[in-house]
């Protein structure tokens, strides 16, 4: 038995909210996740109602069996959620999706994530607790508490091992922000970056500028996949999943910094998984969207999916090779997280069906294969890979 | 005794309430640094865990062990994340590598000029920087290159 999701799901809707600076949402987080999955259902041309599974992941607060209770689903046959912060779970949420409909367990299912920081609180800022306990009492206490402050560790010793300069990661920032300029949808739209902008902005924690840090938002983005053999039943032309990886190396999540691999996105063993589950190979990938939390994630995920050894990565992290519609990779082409709204990565991998539709504000003409990186460093991460009815 | 490195008012180190790392804390308040180690295969581990990785053997405890290492990685903050740091300015984190417990990795501050220069690799010694007069004392394990 030739174990694989490789063309068994499609995805026949996708939808976002208006996205939203941090805490200006007006509605909930709740109604957010509503509104996307509504937007996803009618990009779809189905009913809420035939929704019979969700999944999600880094520990969304939106409850399965609320969403469907309020949806009306008929019902609930799969509520699934990814273990592990961060966004690690993007696509992972949508291998699991997969899974379930593939192996008979659901017909229709959403992935969706859900976010208002202000209503609860921001990713960027460090405990207000007195005390700490477990692994935050060996780093909180030096002043070691935000997500940039844990993975500018890892990213600095990278940089160290393979003499990769400032300058790669500023490329992977500008092709971001080029991007969100035709993007209308984009919170930094409106608000282009050159590399004197970057190069003078503050620093967050060394090797980040503030460039080099992802944006904090509310909003919601729903996907809804369904079996292939149903994918032409819907108004859109159908992105199929090609393949879909999860998980980490060896001791990846050994305590207080301990992996043994250590200076890396975590994806050394996913990346040959997904490409043979894929069938395809890194020259084959027409647009690419990599996760930034921050830009060093990105270049450390580029070089373990194979596209450019750690010792090139002066050379190949150059801003116009990122850009579509022409570039050699087109990457991040609605701005990502770092331009366009810190979905949580969902976001990422909406784009990358757009971009199999043709729909892209930066379509890369006559994409067919089409790539979703999610949450590089933390673990466990995740990667898919889209493809058009030709890809097959 | 001198001014703590980092301003008051950071979260406080706690012992887990499961027991796991209470040595650890208990050996700091001493001046002295404990590391976990399996008393079947001699494997060091950090952070504690209540198996060995190496042999899966539960049965671990804890030994003293030099408070020295190298440089692994660092890093050099400028953004506050917390309002105990407002004024703080810039300051160094690093990761220490430790050969003589089978290379396992702590964090610390590195002490010194928060601008200096660290060099990959460099040698550090421990520095106890004690915290007696709070409510709940403890104690932190802070490094510095070696002369």
């Amino acid at each position: 038995m030739n174990r694989t999701l490789r063309g068994s799901i499609a995805v026949a809707g996708v939808g976002e909210t208006d996205y939203f600076k941090r805490g200006q949402s007006p509605d909930p987080e709740f109604k957010l996740a509503l509104k996307a999955i509504m937007t996803a259902c009618e990009d779809a041309g189905i009913s809420p109602r035939e929704v019979d599974g969700f999944a999600s992941y880094s520990n969304d607060r939106n409850d399965p069996s609320r969403l469907a209770a309020a949806l009306g689903c008929r019902e609930l046959r799969f509520a699934n959620m990814q273990w592990g912060g961060g966004g690690g779970g993007g696509s992972a949420a949508i291998g699991n999706a997969a899974a379930a409909i593939a192996g008979g367990l659901a017909e229709c299912v959403v992935v969706f994530r859900a976010l208002a920081q202000g209503q609860f609180g921001r990713f960027g800022q460090g405990p207000r607790r007195k005390a700490v306990f477990g692994e935050g009492a060996f780093a909180a206490p030096y002043g070691l508490m935000s997500p940039a402050q844990m993975f500018a560790m890892k990213v600095q010793r990278f940089l160290h091992e393979h003499g990769v300069g400032q300058e790669a990661l500023r490329a992977i920032s500008l092709a971001a922000y080029h991007h969100a300029q035709n993007n209308p949808r984009a919170v930094m739209h409106g608000r282009p970056l050159d590399e004197a902008a970057y190069d003078s902005s503050r620093w967050i924690v060394e090797p980040f500028h503030l460039y080099d840090c992802c944006l904090e938002n509310d909003g919601a983005a729903a996907m809804v996949l369904v079996p292939a053999e149903r994918a032409k039943d819907f108004p859109h032309v159908p992105a199929y999943l090609l393949g879909a990886a999860i998980g980490s190396h060896f001791r990846a999540g050994a305590p207080v910094h301990n992996a043994p691999d250590y200076a890396t996105s975590t994806f050394k063993t996913l990346a040959p998984r997904l490409y043979e589950m894929a069938g395809v190979v890194p020259g084959d990938i027409d647009v690419l969207q990599s996760y930034e939390n921050f830009t060093g994630g990105v270049l450390m995920s580029l070089v373990e999916h194979g596209f450019c050894p750690p010792e090139g990565c002066n050379d190949y992290f150059v801003k116009e090779r990122f850009l579509a519609p022409d570039g050699d990779l087109p990457l991040n082409t609605s701005g990502g997280n770092l331009a366009e709204c810190y979905m949580h990565g969902l976001g990422l991998n909406v784009e990358a069906v757009r971009q199999i539709r043709g729909q892209s504000s930066n379509q890369v003409p006559d994409a067919q294969v089409s790539m979703v990186i999610s949450g590089p460093m933390v673990t466990p991460v995740s990667c898919c890979i889209f493809g058009s009815e030709a890809a097959l | 005794m001198s001014a703590p490195y980092l301003a008051a008012g950071l979260p406080q180190p706690a012992p887990a309430p499961d027991g796991l790392d209470a040595p650890y804390w208990e050996g700091l308040a001493k001046g002295e640094l404990r590391l976990q180690r399996c008393r079947a295969c001699g494997g060091w581990q950090w952070g504690p865990e209540w198996i060995c990785h190496h042999c899966l053997s539960f049965d671990l405890g804890f030994e003293p062990v030099a408070p020295k290492g190298r440089i692994y990685s660092y890093e050099r903050v400028w953004h506050p994340v917390h309002p105990a740091l407002k004024d703080q300015g810039p300051y160094l984190v690093a990761l220490v590598e430790v050969p003589q417990a089978g290379g396992v990795r702590l964090l610390g501050n590195l002490l010194g000029d928060p601008r200096q220069t660290v060099p990959f690799g460099a040698p550090v010694e421990g520095v106890f920087e004690r915290h007696d007069h709070s409510d709940a004392p403890f104690t932190l394990l802070h490094w510095r290159l070696m002369g």
